[in-house]
């Protein structure tokens, strides 16, 4: 009886021991059993018939067995703090301003990287411009096939923008090029004239790119719409961005300033305009938005680059970026007949979509659009980003739910 | 590594004897290749070997270990590696391991949809500047609640294609019936999910079966951080966190904001946050109602597109349409690309498929780009011919004509070095149709009758047909 009470005992004490412990260890130990059964897990057996290869086995500390609970933790913010900061610029005056729009449109200002909003708040959203031109040209079908009855009215074309949802209206005085038509300045003037009466959002107005006849055609496009704080589109290093700026402070608008991909090129364009006395708060730095899968990558990486830099300090890269999105449509996957790579109804104004959402969240201030369907839903996703949306239900489990 | 590792702490730990057992001069350079991340630690025989070494060797591990854990799934050739990141911008550094593209299939579905949907995905190949553009994972969704139903449609995933799994159910009793199926647990399924209802029997099965495990809290930071704590307590260390992909009702801020503030977290060595995310864009789906399907996968590659571009390293989709999935593949090339190399090809004269002495000459930049795209075209054509790649310092066509770099003297620089001349009957060459403006001064320049060829290399094949045999 001693002797059974004394094990008892034993194992009642043991008991009370790997209760309180959750585990013990015992050195030494002698089984004496008629039968053992052990239960071989099936990674174990596995590695045993040589059907998987050993795998890092994790070294697995006693303390580890008996989690009974979900650890408590508080999840901690990790903020940043930015002493620099993107000066705002406006494009379009009211007429309380000296000009005639009925809306204008504020870019930049930004505080943190876009859409960190658990960090600040910035106090523009991005803005959407589309596309027209002074004369007709060769679209790709899916462009095209929305403004085919405007095409030879730039003033009816605009109109067609806005339609769309367009905030501001992207005129290309493409006529203008010597290769093309040659247009003079002065014709160039009176396109600028009827936009600016048909629609009263804000414009910016496009040269064609010839860099010696575009700063007398931008000059021109200044003069005729004075007051109105238009973006002069734009001062390069190849051109006489010195007249363009002259024009520019004259008449009261704000100026692109275009470099190829490089950004200490940009830095240095912002640094002379800033010298030939163009106010930081009338630049708008374009510095290449490539197509998808053209170069966007370049595209990120140097919008990001100068985001955090003007962030960061550095005065000559504080300015709001142009993102021309359309350029997208240079992409063959945007524009050519393949059914291997499905329709391009569909293709075409995605791949502008996803370049614009792209150079969007790389610090984008202003965008250009040429397909009604990326501007719709440009405008849609800013509104999500900025968690303005109102309708829809949370997925509770898309196991499931998905069916 | 964090971004704050400097050369000098990761030399200290180094023999510092110079003695080149690792290929370098010297142990200074050494450094400089495990900060590149071009070498490891491991790579110092020395220190693998010597036993005094030890210690060291093991911090430097730990050191040069990336902030955000690199989590394999999947064995064999089609092995999946996501994470491993230790730059928030690409900029500072690269990335490293592109997002991996998981493709849903249901235990509801027939085996006949989902053995296609299993192919479908397998075949998926597209080739983009010289590399090719797959899919990458089957995530297979117990929807139908059935443990056997789920099992059984794991086990047909498996039979029909090798790509690594993404076992979803939030019922363990499932998740075990599908690890159970022979020679799933093997290839290193990634299981979806441990929530804070399921953690304790999600965690013994990832332990049990050694599989990377899902910590899923959506929209719930602190309940991340709390699961993610709980299972590495667990001694689990291959994890990836969920915090939720939220789409609808002004939700998708949080997500958005959810994915930076988690990456940021990771590279500052946060407890428990170093691990890769996952997000799901086929959530779209499931709020879709009877939206039309077109609209519904347009809207799911958009979104998945913003989840890449903020840091996702393992996205589910559902749509298979090449439409949809092509430009997510495309961006996530382009995002994970690596900044630091070259993006020039070497100048020279390339002969594409048989030559002789009456075949066509082209002539293109050496920007990377331009010359992978007119490869692709012109093989794509069949056309036999020179390619003379002249040296724009890897700059594009119309960017090198607009900025001089593309001009006559690089072309001919090309004719002068190679042996080109002496092989042909004829002295003439096609310029792309964006160089036209140069045709006068490569004809002076060379001696040669310059062909203003197409606008865009895919109408090469049609050129050649149509002009090159016509008599000049």
């Amino acid at each position: 009886m001693g002797e059974e009470s004394e094990s008892t005992n034993l194992v009642k004490n043991l008991l009370k021991v790997v209760q309180e412990l959750g585990e013990i260890e015992i050195d030494n130990v002698t089984l004496d059993v008629e039968q053992l059964e052990l239960i071989i897990q099936p990674i174990v057996s596995s590695i045993v018939s040589g059907a998987r290869p050993l795998p890092q086995l994790q070294a697995q500390s006693s303390k580890q067995a008996q989690i009974q609970q979900l650890l408590e933790a508080k999840y901690a913010t990790p903020l940043e703090q930015y002493p620099g900061r993107v000066v705002e610029v406006q494009i379009g005056a009211t007429r309380s301003e000296g000009g005639s729009r009925g809306s204008i449109v504020k870019i930049g200002g930004e505080r943190t990287m876009p859409f960190y909003s658990f960090e600040a708040e910035n106090p523009n959203r991005p803005a959407f411009a589309m596309d027209i031109f002074d004369m007709p040209l060769s679209l790709t079908k899916m462009v095209k096939m929305h403004y085919e009855d405007v095409m030879g009215d730039p003033a009816a074309w605009a109109k067609r923008c806005v339609e769309f949802g367009a905030e501001v209206v992207s005129l290309n005085l493409i006529s203008t090029d010597p290769l093309l038509n040659d247009t003079s300045p002065q014709t160039a003037a009176k396109t600028v004239e009827q936009v600016l009466q048909a629609v009263d959002v804000p414009i910016i107005i496009g040269g064609s790119g010839n860099k010696q006849k575009d700063p007398i055609v931008l000059e021109a496009a200044a003069a005729a719409a004075a007051g109105e704080r238009i973006l002069l589109n734009s001062a390069n290093t190849d051109n006489d961005h010195k007249r363009i700026v002259e024009a520019a402070n004259k008449y009261g608008h704000s100026v692109v300033a275009f470099t190829p991909m490089d950004v200490n090129n940009a830095k240095k364009l912002n640094k002379t305009l800033l010298s030939e006395g163009l106010p930081k708060d009338h630049i708008v730095i374009d510095p290449t938005t490539a197509a998808l899968g053209y170069g966007i990558d370049y595209t990120i990486s140097i919008m990001e680059r100068i985001k955090l830099a003007g962030l960061l300090g550095d005065e000559d890269l504080q300015m709001p970026v142009l993102a021309p999105a359309s350029n997208a449509w240079g992409a063959r996957e945007a524009w050519m007949k393949n059914e291997d790579i499905g329709p391009r109804e569909l293709r075409g104004p995605l791949w502008e979509t996803i370049t614009l959402l792209t150079a969007m969240l790389a610090g984008g201030d202003l965008f250009m659009i040429s397909h009604p369907a990326t501007t719709r839903v440009a405008k849609g996703l800013v509104q999500d980003l900025l968690g303005n949306s109102a309708k829809g239900g949370v997925v509770d489990d898309w196991v499931t739910a998905l069916g | 590594m964090s971004e704050k590792l400097g050369l000098l702490s990761i030399y200290k730990l180094l023999p510092q004897t110079n003695c080149g057992e690792c290929g370098e001069a010297n142990c200074m350079a050494f450094a400089s290749r495990m900060l590149e991340r071009s070498k490891l630690p491991q790579d110092c025989p020395p220190m693998v070997k010597q036993s005094r070494y030890k210690k060291n060797l093991e911090k430097l591990v730990a050191m040069i270990a990336p902030s955000i854990r690199e989590v394999k799934i999947g064995s064999g050739e089609r092995t999946v590696k996501i994470g491993g990141e230790e730059v928030l911008y690409r900029h500072q550094l690269s990335y490293h391991n592109q997002t991996a593209i998981a493709i849903d299939v249901s235990d509801n579905m027939t085996a006949e949809e989902i053995r296609s949907r299993c192919v479908a995905t397998g075949k998926f190949s597209m080739i983009k500047m010289g590399q090719e553009m797959r899919l990458d994972m089957i995530a297979v969704r117990a929807a139908s609640g059935e443990p056997e139903r789920f099992a059984s449609t794991v086990k047909l995933v498996n039979e029909v294609c090798n790509l690594p799994l993404m076992l979803c159910s939030t019922d363990p009793v499932s998740l075990r019936a599908a690890l159970e199926v022979q020679g799933v647990c093997e290839k290193r399924p990634l299981l979806y999910a441990a929530t804070k209802d399921n953690w304790k029997e999600v965690g013994e099965l990832a332990q049990r079966y050694i599989c990377p495990v899902v910590a899923s809290s959506p929209n719930n930071l602190d309940g991340l951080v709390s699961l993610a704590s709980t299972l590495e307590s667990m001694g689990l260390k291959d994890i990836v966190l969920d915090p939720g992909t939220l789409v609808e009702g002004g939700l998708l801020k949080e997500t958005v904001n959810n994915l930076v503030m988690l990456r940021r977290s990771g590279l500052l060595k946060e407890k428990a946050l170093g691990y890769p995310l996952l997000c799901i864009p086929a959530v779209v789906w499931a709020t879709a109602e009877k939206a039309d399907p077109v609209v519904t996968a347009y809207r799911e590659s958009y979104i998945a597109s913003l989840l890449v571009n903020r840091y996702a390293d393992i996205i589910v989709m559902h749509s298979l349409d090449i439409w949809a999935v092509l430009p997510v593949a495309t961006l996530r090339q382009a995002i994970y690309t690596d900044p630091r190399k070259p993006v020039s090809v070497e100048s020279g004269v390339k002969e594409i498929g048989t030559v002789n002495g009456s075949s066509p000459v082209l002539v293109t930049t050496n920007f990377a780009l331009t010359y992978y795209t007119v490869m692709n075209d012109i093989e794509a054509s069949g056309v036999n011919c020179y390619l003379i790649v002249a040296d724009t310092e890897g700059l594009a066509v119309e960017v090198g004509v607009a900025g001089g770099q593309f001009n006559a003297t690089k072309i001919n620089d090309v004719l002068g070095t190679s042996s080109i001349a002496g092989k042909l009957n004829h002295k003439r060459m096609v310029i792309p149709g964006r160089a036209a403006r140069l045709k006068g001064d490569i004809e002076d320049t060379t001696g040669w009758e310059a062909m203003i060829g197409p606008q865009d290399s895919s109408e090469i094949g049609g050129f050649i047909k149509k002009h090159w045999d016509a008599p000049k």
